[in-house]
């Protein structure tokens, strides 16, 4: 199928996914001793339950290759998600189980090898591409040296959290990681999946993946309230945090709520000195894709109308996962300005590093 | 929401209020255990409670994990002046509430109610006796008031022995559960309750909080106590999501569901992220043979406390006309310090129909009392 190119040139894609293609592959980039552990206890390969390797939004079928993963490789990734949609950069988010796993120190050895494996097989591969440094967020400490060990490399332009890691995001046990962050100018990528240290939802473990994919969205929910209301943007005031994957049109009925209880419960959070709705549009960016649109284009302009910026959504297509078909990845309803802004301006002043 | 404690004594005035209202969401307390709530325990569970007091899956017995904003989460100002606890004195609810907000119809909501306690056979005799006091010390006293049928929603078979028992009893307008249930609400553990309250021919309504033992986010547990409040909407989200997706809307066709206090404002977004995800998703999930959105159109109404405030105030036109006008039921959450005030809900030109139905229609028609 040939995709037309989207009504612009030089799209900053915000979200895409490499697949580790089998465990294998880090080999390489460990130290003996955790070869050793991974051959000798038989570490399967570290998918996760957040995509189901055959659902329909796990890869578009036109994305699916005859065998293995999908997005494995720099060159499909170059023919699936950068030509067709005339890309200038894309940032590669892997998402692969390392959060998930429950000794830091196994966490530490693969969110490294993931980096380097990311760098020599991705961003040393083709110049189009950027990616997230991937960190053990088991343990702070050992997630900021992840954080400094990749700081001068400018390919590398944030850091990857999932949305449901074991403590909410804002907790000051992350604080750290921020300080790290915002020192050396890297958004927080807070991407859509669980370390499942607890059940996705907050009434317990639910029978379909579908619910799963649902409940990212909650998710999204408490973790904007938790960075807000932990007081993270007063303390780092340059830090910027992009949802990715997160879906965007909840946003606003979610800050109206949350400036309405803290009209009323300010006291418990002084550090807080201005309504959320105004700190979250300096602070939070989100991606694009998956686009949880209204009805009709005139409801989406409305809609465009509550979340009172245009400067908050980046373009994403989130391939290979399944979110729209062909190259419809922008919503009806975009005039040319802000489809402009989605694709190109919003993302070069959220990463300090493609400017 | 009103923390202050402002004078009341000249607002309070009869008829402050012109638009009749049903308040869908009204907290009554008993004056004392002792003396309202320990005739209708057997003795081994008074002795029960003397002993353990109340044991949920939480540690502090005597209060919550997240201190409130206030005392109680009571307004300073709805202390009854003869003694007792907010919303323990008919009288005085009836002078600072009913009489001068205009409340044609008020719906009972009691929340220390035996629910979700660790012990299950206590929670059911608990839910017995909170079930005979609405009727003896509220509804049976004031005609404008309706109790919720409280059920032990974690033991299906003691919930339907207990709707059972007064099905047809004109004092329950509704079925109450509390949102924090140890499994989604959707889950089959829970569907003979549905079935029952069918057959009784009454709604259930889903009253935010509670203790099911899950961190209140799928990423732990926060710290603040505004940050579970907020996060009520979003584990409204997920208890709803569960009964979309598991099928009981389409297992209990004449099932209606109210989710009461968890605000109103999300549902357009979840809907239309359900709605996608449905369509991308039906391989998993054939048992939804309809669009999530119209599923819960059907089934699902939303009382509006706490009410959201947008900026400007026009966007909740559009929000509301994204959910339906007719699915929305007033509640004011007396005497709860997140209140809304009648008299300043909604400060939004409506139509004498919209604004009518808003706060009195659609509350009438769905408990079938027009």
């Amino acid at each position: 199928m040939t995709i037309a190119p989207p009504p612009t040139t030089g799209a900053i894609d915000c979200d895409i996914h490499p697949s580790v293609p089998s465990i294998e592959a880090l080999l390489p980039y460990m130290a003996d001793h955790w070869r050793d552990t991974i051959v000798q206890r038989g570490v399967h390969n570290l998918e996760t339950i957040a995509y189901p390797k055959n659902a329909p939004l796990t890869a578009r079928p036109d994305w699916r290759p005859a065998k293995g993963l999908p997005a494995a490789d720099v060159v499909t990734i170059q023919a699936q998600a950068l030509d067709p949609f005339a890309t200038s950069i894309a940032i590669c988010n892997c998402l692969y189980g390392v959060q998930l796993l429950m000794s830091e120190d196994i966490a530490a050895a693969f969110a490294n090898a993931v980096n380097q494996w990311m760098a020599a097989e991705f961003l040393d591969r083709d110049p189009r591409l950027r990616a997230s440094i991937v960190i053990p967020t088991q343990n702070t400490e050992m997630a900021v040296a992840e954080i400094e060990r990749w700081a001068d490399d400018k390919r590398f332009v944030s850091v990857l959290m999932l949305v449901m890691d074991e403590n909410p995001l804002g907790r000051r046990l992350y604080w750290p990681i921020y300080a790290a962050a915002a020192r050396h100018g890297l958004p927080i990528c807070v991407h859509a999946g669980s370390a499942y240290k607890h059940p996705v939802t907050s009434v317990g473990w639910p029978s379909y993946y579908t619910e799963d994919y649902a409940a990212q969205s909650p998710a999204f929910h408490n973790m904007v309230s938790s960075f807000i209301c932990e007081g993270v943007f007063a303390k780092y005031p340059d830090l910027t945090v992009v949802l990715a994957e997160s879906g965007f049109t909840w946003l606003p009925a979610h800050l109206w709520r949350l400036t309405k209880f803290w009209r009323g419960l300010r006291a418990e959070i002084p550090w807080v000195d201005r309504p959320p709705t105004e700190i979250a549009r300096d602070h939070f960016r989100l991606t694009l894709q998956p686009v949880d649109a209204p009805p009709t284009v005139s409801d989406f302009e409305r809609l465009m109308e509550h979340m009172g910026s245009d400067e908050m959504l980046l373009f994403s297509t989130d391939y290979p996962h399944h979110q729209f078909d062909g190259n419809a990845v922008l919503p009806e309803g975009l005039s040319p300005t802000l489809a402009r802004k989605i694709m190109v301006d919003n993302p070069k002043n959220t990463y300090p590093r493609l400017q | 929401m009103n923390i202050q404690v402002a004078d009341r004594s000249t607002s309070a005035s009869k008829g402050k209020v012109k638009q009749a209202i049903a308040d869908c969401d009204i907290h009554p307390s008993p004056k004392s255990l002792e003396i309202e709530i320990y005739p209708y325990l057997s003795k081994r569970w008074r002795s029960y409670l003397e002993s353990y007091g109340f044991i949920y899956r939480q540690g502090f017995p005597n209060g919550p994990a997240f201190p409130k904003g206030q005392p109680d989460a009571a307004r300073r100002d709805a202390y009854p002046p003869n003694g007792g606890r907010p919303g323990s004195d008919l009288e005085f609810m009836r002078e600072q509430h009913l009489d001068p907000n205009n409340v044609q119809l008020g719906i009972l909501n009691p929340l220390k109610s035996g629910q979700g306690l660790q012990n299950s056979d206590f929670a059911e005799a608990y839910c017995r006796a909170v079930n005979e006091w609405q009727i003896a010390e509220w509804t049976s006293k004031e005609s404008r008031l309706k109790a919720s049928l409280m059920v032990p929603f974690e033991d299906a078979k003691a919930s339907v022995a207990e709707i059972d028992h007064w099905a047809g009893n004109p004092h329950f307008a509704q079925v109450l559960l509390l949102s924090r249930t140890i499994e989604p609400l959707g889950q089959r553990r829970y569907w003979p309750i549905y079935e029952a309250a069918c057959r009784a021919n009454l709604p259930v309504a889903v009253h935010a909080f509670g203790y099911g033992g899950t961190p209140v986010t799928g990423g732990g547990w926060p710290s603040f106590y505004i940050e579970e409040m907020v996060g009520h909407a979003e584990n409204t989200q997920s208890l709803l999501t569960s009964m979309v997706i598991e099928g009981v809307f389409e297992r209990f066709p004449t099932l209606k569901v109210i989710l009461v206090e968890a605000g109103f404002a999300w549902l357009p977004a979840l809907k239309w992220r359900l709605d996608k995800l449905w369509h991308r998703m039906r391989d998993e999930i054939p048992h939804v043979t309809r669009p999530p959105s119209e599923l819960i159109q059907e089934h699902v109404w939303l009382t509006t406390q706490p009410m959201e405030e947008p900026e400007p105030r026009e966007h909740l036109l559009d929000t509301i006309e994204w959910i339906g006008w007719d699915k929305l039921l007033f509640a004011t959450d007396y005497p709860h310090w997140d209140f809304d005030d009648p008299a300043r809900a909604l400060p939004l030109k409506l139509s004498k129909e919209r604004r009518e139905n808003f706060f009195l229609g659609n509350a009438l028609d769905l408990y079938g009392l027009r």
